[in-house]
């Protein structure tokens, strides 16, 4: 993405695009857009993503900067969790006439 | 052991590798996983999906021509804003797809190049000439009303890009679809010569409108791994009876007749029976021997010409601004 030698043939680089849709909420990932700068995936961003006021932030990223888990690794990269099911508050059993628990 | 020996060995290993591979693949889709870019996946899989998935985004983007013919001649301000708003939303959905298409090892320009060079189709469809106002509302009514029926299916695929990008698309489909309705209501409420122009209309579009779901299932090679691996839910016929039964009743509204002496009632099958598609005029226009091949795809070829002056000077901008920074 940053190779600029030959800026005039290169296709523009890829940003991922991600979406806030309300104030408060999470961005979440809806695409991607090429530019070549971030000023401009901004407002590629804007014009393909946000057409009917589906947002109030919006973060674009070069697609190359992101660091993916990888699917092969899934199973031993998450696993981890598997043996602590205790985390969830579900098997604890209380006195029955408790409140607010 | 002679080394030939090994080789074979290792070949038949290899093989039964990828037969297993497959098989899982096979198996994640029978229960109804979404396949991601970064998953192993077939290379006839992906092949197929890049075919399929450009050839949808470059109808997209091919499609705003005979749409775009209107723009500086529509009716009135409200019916232009309507109509750019439209056009624009197509533009956005070849966006959508290119950049699903994207994940799977294809560059846009490479899809473009394909295009251009009439290596990939585009949809039959915006090879047909727009050619009164009344065709604004016959686009939007059937040939969105025809897209709409058959990527409500795609939205429930197995490849999780194309599915989200199907997704977006079908919410904003609804508006292009009763824009266009709305434009042949007004026609045919008004003078006998506005209803006549709304006729004629749908005279031209409904054949290739329904042709445009594709050939009939026996001729569809690529039908059968497409269903398997649900990249496509439906058949061709499948998506084209729905599509008609839910579009008789909508003419019978407008007050309009369908082109079509054998369209009836059957009762029996609760569906309409509808005449022989003319699949010689469809796989002539799909082959480049439409009304508007030459014209589409020359537009297109321009639009990529004229605006790379536009790119170059971006590029050329970013670098000198990066250049003085450092």
């Amino acid at each position: 993405m940053t190779d600029t030698s030959k800026p005039e043939n290169k296709e523009w680089p890829l940003w991922e695009v991600f979406l806030q849709p309300k104030s408060g909420a999470h961005h979440a990932h809806v695409g991607s857009v090429h530019a070549p700068d971030a000023e401009i995936a901004l407002q590629n961003a804007r014009d393909v993503y946000t057409r009917r006021q589906e947002g109030t932030c919006i973060w674009v990223v070069p697609a190359e900067a992101i660091t993916s888990s990888q699917p092969d690794d899934e199973n031993s990269f998450f696993d981890p969790a598997d043996d602590k099911i205790y985390r969830h508050p579900n098997f604890y059993t209380l006195p029955s006439e408790v409140k607010g628990l | 052991m002679c080394n030939f020996e090994l080789l074979l060995i290792n070949e038949k290993a290899k093989m039964e590798d990828l037969q297993k591979l497959e098989e899982e693949f096979q198996a994640r889709i029978d229960r109804g996983e979404k396949i991601e870019p970064k998953d192993w996946m077939p290379e006839r899989f992906r092949k197929q999906l890049i075919r399929m998935m450009s050839q949808h985004a470059h109808s997209e983007i091919v499609g705003m021509l005979p749409e775009g013919n209107w723009i500086t001649r529509a009716p009135s301000l409200q019916r232009k804003v309507n109509l750019l708003a439209k056009v624009q939303d197509e533009a956005g959905h070849g966006l959508y797809i290119y950049c699903g298409a994207e994940t799977l090892g294809i560059s846009r320009d490479e899809m473009i190049e394909q295009l251009h060079s009439g290596k990939a189709k585009y949809s039959s469809i915006f090879n047909y000439p727009t050619l009164s106002w009344a065709d604004m509302g016959a686009i939007g009514w059937l040939v969105d009303g025809a897209a709409i029926v058959n990527q409500t299916m795609i939205a429930k695929c197995a490849f999780g890009p194309y599915s989200r990008a199907m997704i977006r698309i079908c919410k904003e489909e609804n508006f292009h679809n009763k824009q266009g309705y709305q434009i042949l209501w007004a026609l045919c409420k008004g003078t006998p010569e506005q209803k006549e122009m709304a006729q004629d209309s749908l005279d031209r579009w409904w054949w290739p409108s329904i042709m445009m779901l594709g050939p009939t299932d026996k001729d569809s090679p690529n039908s059968k791994d497409l269903m398997n691996w649900k990249i496509k839910m439906q058949s061709n016929d499948t998506i084209r009876q729905r599509f008609i039964d839910r579009t008789v009743p909508q003419a019978e509204v407008l007050g309009l007749k369908i082109p079509d002496p054998d369209l009836k009632w059957n009762e029996e099958r609760r569906s309409y029976d509808f005449g022989e598609i003319d699949w010689e005029e469809f796989f002539n226009v799909i082959n480049g021997k439409g009304p508007m091949n030459k014209e589409r795809l020359q537009a297109r070829r321009d639009a990529e010409k004229n605006g790379r002056w536009v790119r170059e000077a971006a590029n050329t901008y970013y670098k000198k601004r990066k250049e003085q920074a450092a």
